[in-house]
């Protein structure tokens, strides 16, 4: 189905290609066969200059791309920069550019300050994986990944850094979208939302906000207590081997022994089973707190976009009685001037109209694809962490079916 | 009647048909506990062959001192008191859902509700298994069962708590303190000529240390279960109002959310749950019985020991006055008497020691089982429940 473009060397910016992207578009984009994976981390010089680069793999059959399995290294603010130029080219025009991960201050300082130690290597897989999630998510999206700055970022072996990285953050990004929604308050007309699906959309949003924020942080707690309970099971399990140790009949010091290796045993389960807890429910939860807030942003450039229009229309409005009055004067300069005026003005109205329109029908598509994905992704982690929960369950099994026999020996 | 399954710490009690006494009842009154004890005895020293009457902890713990105190039982190992009912747990949790009812919701409040009865249950269970085993354990003695205060404490019916008063007044639990605070000393201390005693000492006062560590991390161990049990009570409570909000368009992620929730709340919270207090009858409960059962068998060793100490003592003053040549023979009676209350205290001793540590293997052993045939019938009970979740999902 695909042509293969790989003979046109700036294809990119032919025409003809637009034309060809967009049938793929309408075929159900769910056709692209690309899979990316973050790895290898590795610190890069020393001292609070150092940073760490990553692997990034894309293995993919899609035309676009000029190879079908190739990695580039890149850092995180590589990351941040791919995520600001998106956001300014398209989050304007109505489309939800998924956010990039967050900033941290603390867990980077203990990098690069090169504590080599558990918590580190933790923040550096947590970030692994989340920076692993943006792209995946970035390039799910089918204009998103047609887009020429996320190509180079997958492709090019050279990548100009990204300055101010400061106000290229996502939470810069976010504040960005948050005057958005200032401004929305600020508007001098009250949209008459005419279009009850809008209404009804951002209501839904609000609820799932405030519904997935108090999830993610019941599923924290579960993290924080089962990483809890494994260091009390491994306390535990040293406890019973030392008893075991005192207990001076010998079939009974036997199973206390082991007793104490069954708990150890477990403990390593428990720790794995936070891991799941961890990746499977609740950074995915987090994942998408931060995404709905970017739907949130995209309804207010709606807005925003509206108020533009509203806005020409009325400077239109007034331009028109300037030049009503201007009729009765003898100016005729001042009248041509305000005539030419009213001329652009009424295009940029006309603008304004046609831009109203095309975000809100992009947004329609792009609510549509979002709740689509977000069914598809919940429902395969529900799948998966499900199915670490019964991992851990038949581990259990095994371990306690071995124990009973010593337990049954003690006479 | 409380089902079998829940005396679990001590074995082979309550069998004898001339003296069977049981808690078949209990009434919570805020924070005290009144306990039915119930006796049934072909026992003529009794007035009635069956009879009940109503008893508080504080009766219980009158009765184990009077028993601490009687110079008679020097000798043998006293069962442990049972401890004072502690709500401190359910009543801390009873504070926070009063306090979080304004922002929780219909349903997560009837849930919370819910699992505060269970854990109050729980505990109400617990107490009246530790204090059924404490009676239990006095009526299988052959000597602690004839005692006169266990009769009047099981026969008497009328409040016992002028005597409880009584009492203290004339002990003032002044022996007790002592005994507590000057045991390891005093029993390390001790030059033993006997084999066996020396064992055990080493043994016991080993033992002790490591089963009071191993009681406190067992604690902790399910204290930490049962939290994550109470996390997934509040997790289905929020996916129950997320499944709500899904709108109806996207009936596969509700059905999803309901099944996961469905599947929270039913299965793993239950279980969960239902490991977190199974675990702790079988092991921790465990662990902290024979703990206090082995301070019991500490104090045994420690009365052996001042007994020992009193008769080296009598034999000096018996010397000293053999020099003198006065007050010989009363001398010679006092130390008579002293090693004469030694070798009581010894032959009982070892008798009660060498049964105690009988006792202990097969609790150890009927409780390890159960734990682990328990752990394994849980898992399986997940594994089941979770599996079909899992084709209920993938099928959709």
């Amino acid at each position: 189905m695909f042509v293969h473009l790989s003979a046109f060397y700036s294809y990119r910016s032919l025409p003809f290609c637009r034309f060809f992207l967009q049938i793929e578009e309408e075929e159900g984009g769910d056709s692209f066969d690309i899979h990316i994976s973050v790895s290898d981390p590795e610190k890069v010089g020393d001292g609070m200059n150092a940073y760490m680069a990553y692997k990034v793999t894309t293995k993919t059959s899609v035309a676009l791309f000029r190879q079908r399995d190739f990695s580039v290294k890149r850092r995180f603010s590589d990351f941040l920069g791919l995520h600001s130029k998106l956001a300014s080219k398209y989050l304007h025009i109505g489309y939800i550019v998924p956010p990039a991960p967050e900033k941290s201050i603390v867990g980077m300082t203990k990098v690069k300050v090169g504590k080599e130690d558990q918590s580190s290597n933790e923040f550096v897989e947590r970030r692994r994986s989340a920076l692993e999630r943006y792209l995946m998510r970035t390039v799910k999206h089918p204009i998103l990944l047609k887009d020429p700055d996320v190509l180079q970022f997958l492709e090019s072996s050279e990548l100009p850094r990204a300055v101010n990285t400061q106000a290229l953050s996502s939470a810069g990004i976010l504040r960005m979208v948050n005057k958005a929604a200032e401004a929305v308050n600020k508007m001098t007309i009250k949209m008459n939302e005419s279009d009850a699906w809008f209404e009804e959309k951002q209501q839904h949003f609000e609820n799932l906000d405030a519904q997935l924020r108090k999830l993610h942080a019941s599923v924290e707690c579960l993290v924080c207590h089962r990483k809890e309970l494994s260091v009390n099971t491994a306390q535990f399990a040293k406890s019973a081997a030392m008893l075991g140790n005192s207990e001076d009949h010998t079939a009974l010091s036997r199973a206390l022994s082991q007793l104490a290796e069954v708990e150890e045993k477990i403990d390593q389960l428990h720790q794995d089973q936070a891991n799941a807890d961890f990746y499977l429910f609740s950074e995915l939860l987090g994942d998408y707190v931060r995404l709905i807030s970017a739907v949130k942003g995209v309804f207010d450039q709606r807005m925003k976009t509206w108020q533009k229009w509203q806005d020409s229309q009325m400077l239109l409005q007034k331009k028109r009685e300037a030049e009503a009055k201007l009729q009765f004067t003898n100016k005729p300069d001042k009248l041509q001037q305000t005539k030419d005026e009213i001329k652009e003005l009424e295009g940029r109205v006309q603008q304004g109209e046609r831009d109203f329109e095309q975000i809100s029908k992009t947004i329609r598509k792009e609510v549509s694809r979002f709740e689509k994905d977000r069914v598809k992704d919940f429902k395969m982690s529900i799948v998966k962490y499900l199915e670490s929960l019964v991992q851990t369950q038949q581990q259990l099994i095994k371990y306690w079916e071995a124990f009973l026999p010593e337990a049954k020996a003690i006479s | 009647m409380l089902p079998e399954k829940l005396r679990s710490v001590s074995v082979d009690l309550n069998n004898d048909a001339s003296l069977l006494i049981d808690i078949p009842d209990a009434l919570c009154e805020r924070d005290k506990v009144k306990f039915t004890v119930h006796t049934k005895t072909t026992l003529s020293s009794f007035q009635k062959p069956e009879f009940s009457v109503p008893r508080q902890h504080e009766d219980f713990i009158w009765l184990h001192d009077t028993l601490v105190e009687t110079e008679d039982y020097a000798g043998l190992i006293i069962p442990p008191a049972p401890p004072k009912p502690d709500f401190e747990s359910p009543r801390e949790k009873m504070h926070k859902l009063g306090e979080g009812e304004a922002t929780m919701t219909k349903e997560e409040y009837t849930k919370m509700k819910q699992e505060l009865e269970a854990e109050y249950l729980a505990v109400f269970k617990k107490t009246v298994q530790v204090h059924e085993v404490f009676l239990q354990r006095l009526s299988s003695h052959p000597v602690l069962s004839k005692d006169r205060n266990f009769q009047i404490f099981l026969e008497y019916d009328q409040d016992l708590s002028v005597r409880r008063k009584n009492a203290k007044e004339m002990f003032g639990g002044f022996f007790k303190n002592m005994v507590k605070s000057a045991d390891e000393v005093l029993i390390a201390g001790v030059k033993e000529v006997d084999d066996f005693f020396e064992q055990e000492k080493t043994f016991l006062l080993d033992y002790f240390s490591k089963i009071k560590e191993a009681t406190a991390k067992a604690e902790k161990m399910t204290r930490s279960h049962k939290n994550i049990a109470d996390d997934y009570i509040r997790l289905s409570a929020t996916l129950n109002s997320l499944s709500a909000e899904e709108s109806t368009n996207y009936y596969i992620i509700k059905f999803c959310l309901k099944l996961f929730q469905n599947f929270l709340r039913v299965c793993l919270k239950k279980v969960e749950g239902r490991v977190a207090s199974d675990e702790e009858l079988k092991l921790t409960e465990l662990l902290r019985y024979y703990m206090r059962d082995i301070q019991a068998a500490k104090d045994l060793l420690y009365r052996r020991a001042r007994a020992l100490a009193d008769y080296e003592n009598s034999n000096k003053a018996l010397d000293k006055a053999r020099l003198k040549g006065k007050d010989v023979s009363q001398a010679e009676e006092h130390q008579k008497r002293c090693l004469q209350k030694f070798d009581t205290l010894s032959e009982s001793g070892k008798k009660e020691l060498t049964n105690f540590k009988a006792r202990r293997v097969v609790a150890f052993r009927k409780n390890l089982v159960e734990m682990a045939e328990l752990e394994v019938k849980h898992a399986k009970n997940n594994m089941t429940l979770l599996q079909g979740c899992i084709e209920l999902l993938s099928g959709n």
